[in-house]
């Protein structure tokens, strides 16, 4: 958080990444990677962009800080790879 | 050394001279009477390539505000020029620009407004914007418009106010009459307005955002470095004055003007034009052998309180002249003359509503207002401001 | 494989700089939209923003009014966007990217950048349609996107321009003498396109890759564009934030938002859906449309929404012949 205010109340670009909104989730999603088939609907369709390809093609992978929970990969995925788990406290 | 150019020419012309004179890089406007000849001016000037500059010709002023807004955003130096409804259509945004430190220069051809519909003089649009956060300069002739729009440009783009500015010219009077007017020399704007360098501007290179929302926990402290800046913005707008004195060997003081006043017993403090009338009543009285002098207020906002008081304590009684109502209230500028003698003993100060809706001022009321306010010498100032020449005549009974 | 819940952790960013997230994890501070805005979960508008910039690229400057979208993603002192981004005011997108294009040819650095005006339908079909005419009557170089999610959602789900024919709003409600908003949505795109600009076109955050690649063709046109995007909004459509695809997807095939472009005037690429699905289908997903299914009378109702899906079919040719 910027200490001091500026003129005219300037902001820096990308700086909402502080705000770990993975915090809001109820349900995780959890991918097994060897039903993925690397269509990346998931990583297209995720609100956050909580959702990125992992290297070498071995799938995709969620970042846990942003992911809200809300469920779009796992209905969307064709291969059904993914389960929404609920959140352990 | 270059002859100065020394030309009779219409008001309007002055300010598009002046405004072509500080290289606005964007122009957008709409037309209104009686602003429209300033951006008819420089459209002509955009295309002979006398001026070099993006014009942007709108569908409201609306849009003209938040076109130079965009602009300035994003580095620009930018103008605008508009009047009465057309400054009310751009309200939303005059508010935006300031809040947001963008440093716009508006030109305001002072015209009276809506309802009833009237077309002619009156600083009511002017200062029932003074709130928003704009410095504003009042000019009494051609001369003035023509010079205060480089030091608008140099006061506004300072890095230590970073705020837009008004110049106002009132309209019709000052916009469509000719006087002898002295144009600056392009070299010496130059050196005395050097080209826009923002603090910040969008830049794909250094990607900013801008336009915040502000929450209960941050927008009080924000607004309070408005107003610290606007306040601030006072020594600058001096020193601006000063350079520009040492530039082009013109002497403004950036507050006020005081004419004859030194031992005046009875002061009129007006705005704008009607200055040049009262000047001629004061003269005239004087020679009568009357202790009476004008302070012209040139700044509004930022509220100069303490000059005020230095400037209006040596009188009696100040009768405050202007064309304009806070309706259901008094003068709006009466009211700021009488904040600023709040708790300090000062003269009665009476509220003059004058030359509505363009009606004439002659020096004959003007003097009417000197006699009268003499009367008020060690009485309390009415509640109720007085208004110039009425014409009770057409004026039907309460019911 | 066993569903164990991994822990929390952020993912390592790859030796090479993906330029996509379809290449690779982005540190989000890197990102040109970073997570961590407060966009309701499933969002189909953030969803919708965060596929248009990353089509346009680093080399753009966007202008966006007041709105959801604004106002999750800027909350001071932080913000989403990693491109120059300016908000001024509910309506003024379009007149202050007029602005900002005009600064950039004065300033001789237009060359190569993407200027993007954006808002939502209430400030595009409504309040700011006089300034966006005036955009793209003067022809400037802006890409106008709008994000519809056919209503004022920002401000808690009111009627707008955009509202479809008997949805319920909170100020078009449902009640015992109304089906909710009674009048057609204002279309758009057509007028958009009737002020001659070279391309106009609606999208669907349900189709991603279509959005960006109309986003592509849009930013390679000099000239004014306008894009349409429809975004289901769970909050304001009550529906389930994990159906904001499905839902968007059956609007799409029922033709009650078909997916088109103008370009110069001309109707193409009209995407026909595989089979024309009945509007039940879509209408019964959203508790907006609800009182068409208990009300009496709402069968009467169901058939003009039929009957609007079925002249967008005609007018597009949506059916296959």
């Amino acid at each position: 958080m910027a200490d001091k205010l500026n003129d005219g109340a300037v902001t820096e670009p990308s700086s909402t990444v502080i705000t770990k909104t993975g915090a809001w989730r109820s349900q995780r999603p959890v991918v097994d990677n060897e039903k993925c088939i690397k269509c990346y609907i998931c990583i297209d369709l995720c609100p956050e962009g909580a959702i990125s390809a992992l290297p070498e093609k071995k799938g995709v992978q969620v970042d846990y800080d942003y992911c809200k929970g809300c469920g779009i990969c796992a209905s969307e995925c064709p291969q059904k790879a993914y389960k929404m788990v609920p959140e352990e406290k | 050394m270059k002859m100065p150019r020394k030309t009779v020419m219409e008001g309007s012309m002055a300010v598009a001279e002046a405004v072509k004179l500080c290289r606005p890089q964007v122009i957008s406007a709409y037309p209104i009477t009686p602003q429209t000849h300033i951006v008819e001016d420089l459209s002509q000037m955009v295309a002979d390539g006398e001026l070099k500059s993006e014009f942007v010709n709108v569908e409201s002023e609306f849009a003209a505000a938040s076109v130079v807004l965009g602009a300035s955003a994003t580095g620009a130096r930018a103008y605008t020029a508009t009047t009465s409804q057309g400054l009310f259509l751009m309200y939303e945004v005059l508010w935006n620009m300031a809040g947001s430190r963008y440093p716009i220069n508006l030109t305001c051809a002072n015209r009276a407004v809506s309802a009833p519909i009237n077309i002619w003089n009156d600083q009511q649009d002017s200062v029932s914007i003074r709130d928003a956060g704009w410095i504003q300069l009042y000019c009494e002739d051609a001369q003035e418009t023509h010079d205060f729009q480089p030091i608008a440009f140099k006061v506004a783009e300072n890095p230590k106010v970073r705020l837009p500015i008004m110049t106002m010219m009132d309209g019709y009077v000052l916009t469509h009459t000719y006087e002898p007017v002295e144009i600056m020399d392009q070299e010496l704007v130059d050196s005395y307005l050097p080209p826009y360098k923002p603090v910040v501007r969008l830049d794909t290179a250094h990607p900013v955002t801008l336009g915040a929302f502000a929450q209960p926990n941050t927008y009080h402290e924000i607004r309070y470095m408005l107003n610290r800046a606007l306040m601030g913005s006072k020594s600058v707008i001096a020193s601006a004055f000063k350079e520009f004195n040492e530039t082009f060997g013109r002497d403004y003081s950036p507050f006020m003007e005081e004419y004859r006043a030194e031992d005046a017993d009875v002061l009129v403090l007006s705005l704008g034009s009607v200055c040049g009338t009262i000047k001629d009543a004061v003269d005239e009285l004087r020679n009568e052998g009357q202790k009476v002098g004008l302070v012209k207020l040139t700044m509004h906002r930022p509220l100069p309180k303490a000059e005020l008081r230095k400037a209006l304590d040596r009188a009696s009684v100040v009768a405050v002249v202007e064309k304009d109502i806070s309706l259901g209230q008094e003068g709006i500028v009466a009211t700021d003359v009488k904040s600023a003698f709040a708790g300090h003993d000062g003269p009665a100060v009476l509220s003059y509503v004058a030359g509505l809706g363009g009606r004439d001022v002659p020096v004959r009321d003007v003097r009417r207002v000197f006699s009268e306010a003499a009367a008020w010498k060690g009485k309390k100032a009415p509640d109720d401001p007085f208004w110039l020449a009425l014409n009770t005549g057409i004026i039907p009974e309460v019911r | 494989m066993t569903q164990t819940t991994p822990k929390a952790t952020t993912p390592k960013a790859p030796a090479g700089k993906p330029k996509t997230l379809k290449e690779g994890y982005i540190p989000p501070k890197e990102r040109l939209f970073a997570p961590g805005h407060r966009g309701c979960a499933g969002c189909g508008e953030l969803l919708a923003a965060r596929l248009v910039i990353e089509a346009a690229g680093p080399n753009t400057i966007i202008a966006n009014n007041t709105g959801c979208l604004e106002v999750t993603t800027t909350p001071y002192p932080e913000s989403s966007w990693g491109v120059p981004w300016i908000h001024s005011l509910f309506e003024n997108a379009a007149a202050v990217a007029s602005g900002i294009e005009a600064a950039l040819i004065a300033q001789g650095r237009k060359e190569g950048t993407n200027i993007i005006a954006q808002g939502g339908d209430g400030s595009t079909v409504d309040i700011g349609l006089g300034l966006i005419s005036g955009m793209m009557e003067r022809g400037h170089d802006i890409l106008y996107v709008c994000y519809d999610n056919e209503a004022y959602m920002n401000t808690g789900i009111q009627r707008s321009g955009a509202t479809p024919f008997c949805a319920a709003t909170t100020t078009s409600p449902a009640g015992k003498s109304s089906f909710g908003n009674m009048r057609p949505k204002k279309p758009m795109p057509e007028i958009m396109a009737a002020h001659g600009i070279p391309y106009s076109a609606t999208a669907s955050a349900a189709y991603p890759r279509d959005l960006q690649k109309k986003v592509k063709k849009a930013l390679s046109i000099k000239g004014p564009k306008y894009i349409h995007v429809h975004v289901p909004c769970p909050t304001g459509w009550y529906t389930d934030s994990v159906d904001t695809i499905k839902v968007g997807r059956l609007a799409v095939e029922t033709g009650l938002f078909p997916l088109y472009e103008i370009e110069n005037g001309v109707v193409t690429n009209v995407m026909k859906p595989k089979k024309r699905l009945p509007v039940e289908d879509y209408l019964k997903t959203q508790a907006r449309f609800k009182h068409l299914f208990s009300k009496e009378g709402g069968a009467e109702v169901v058939r003009q929404i039929q009957a609007i899906a079925d002249k967008n079919a005609q007018r597009l040719g949506l059916d296959p012949k």
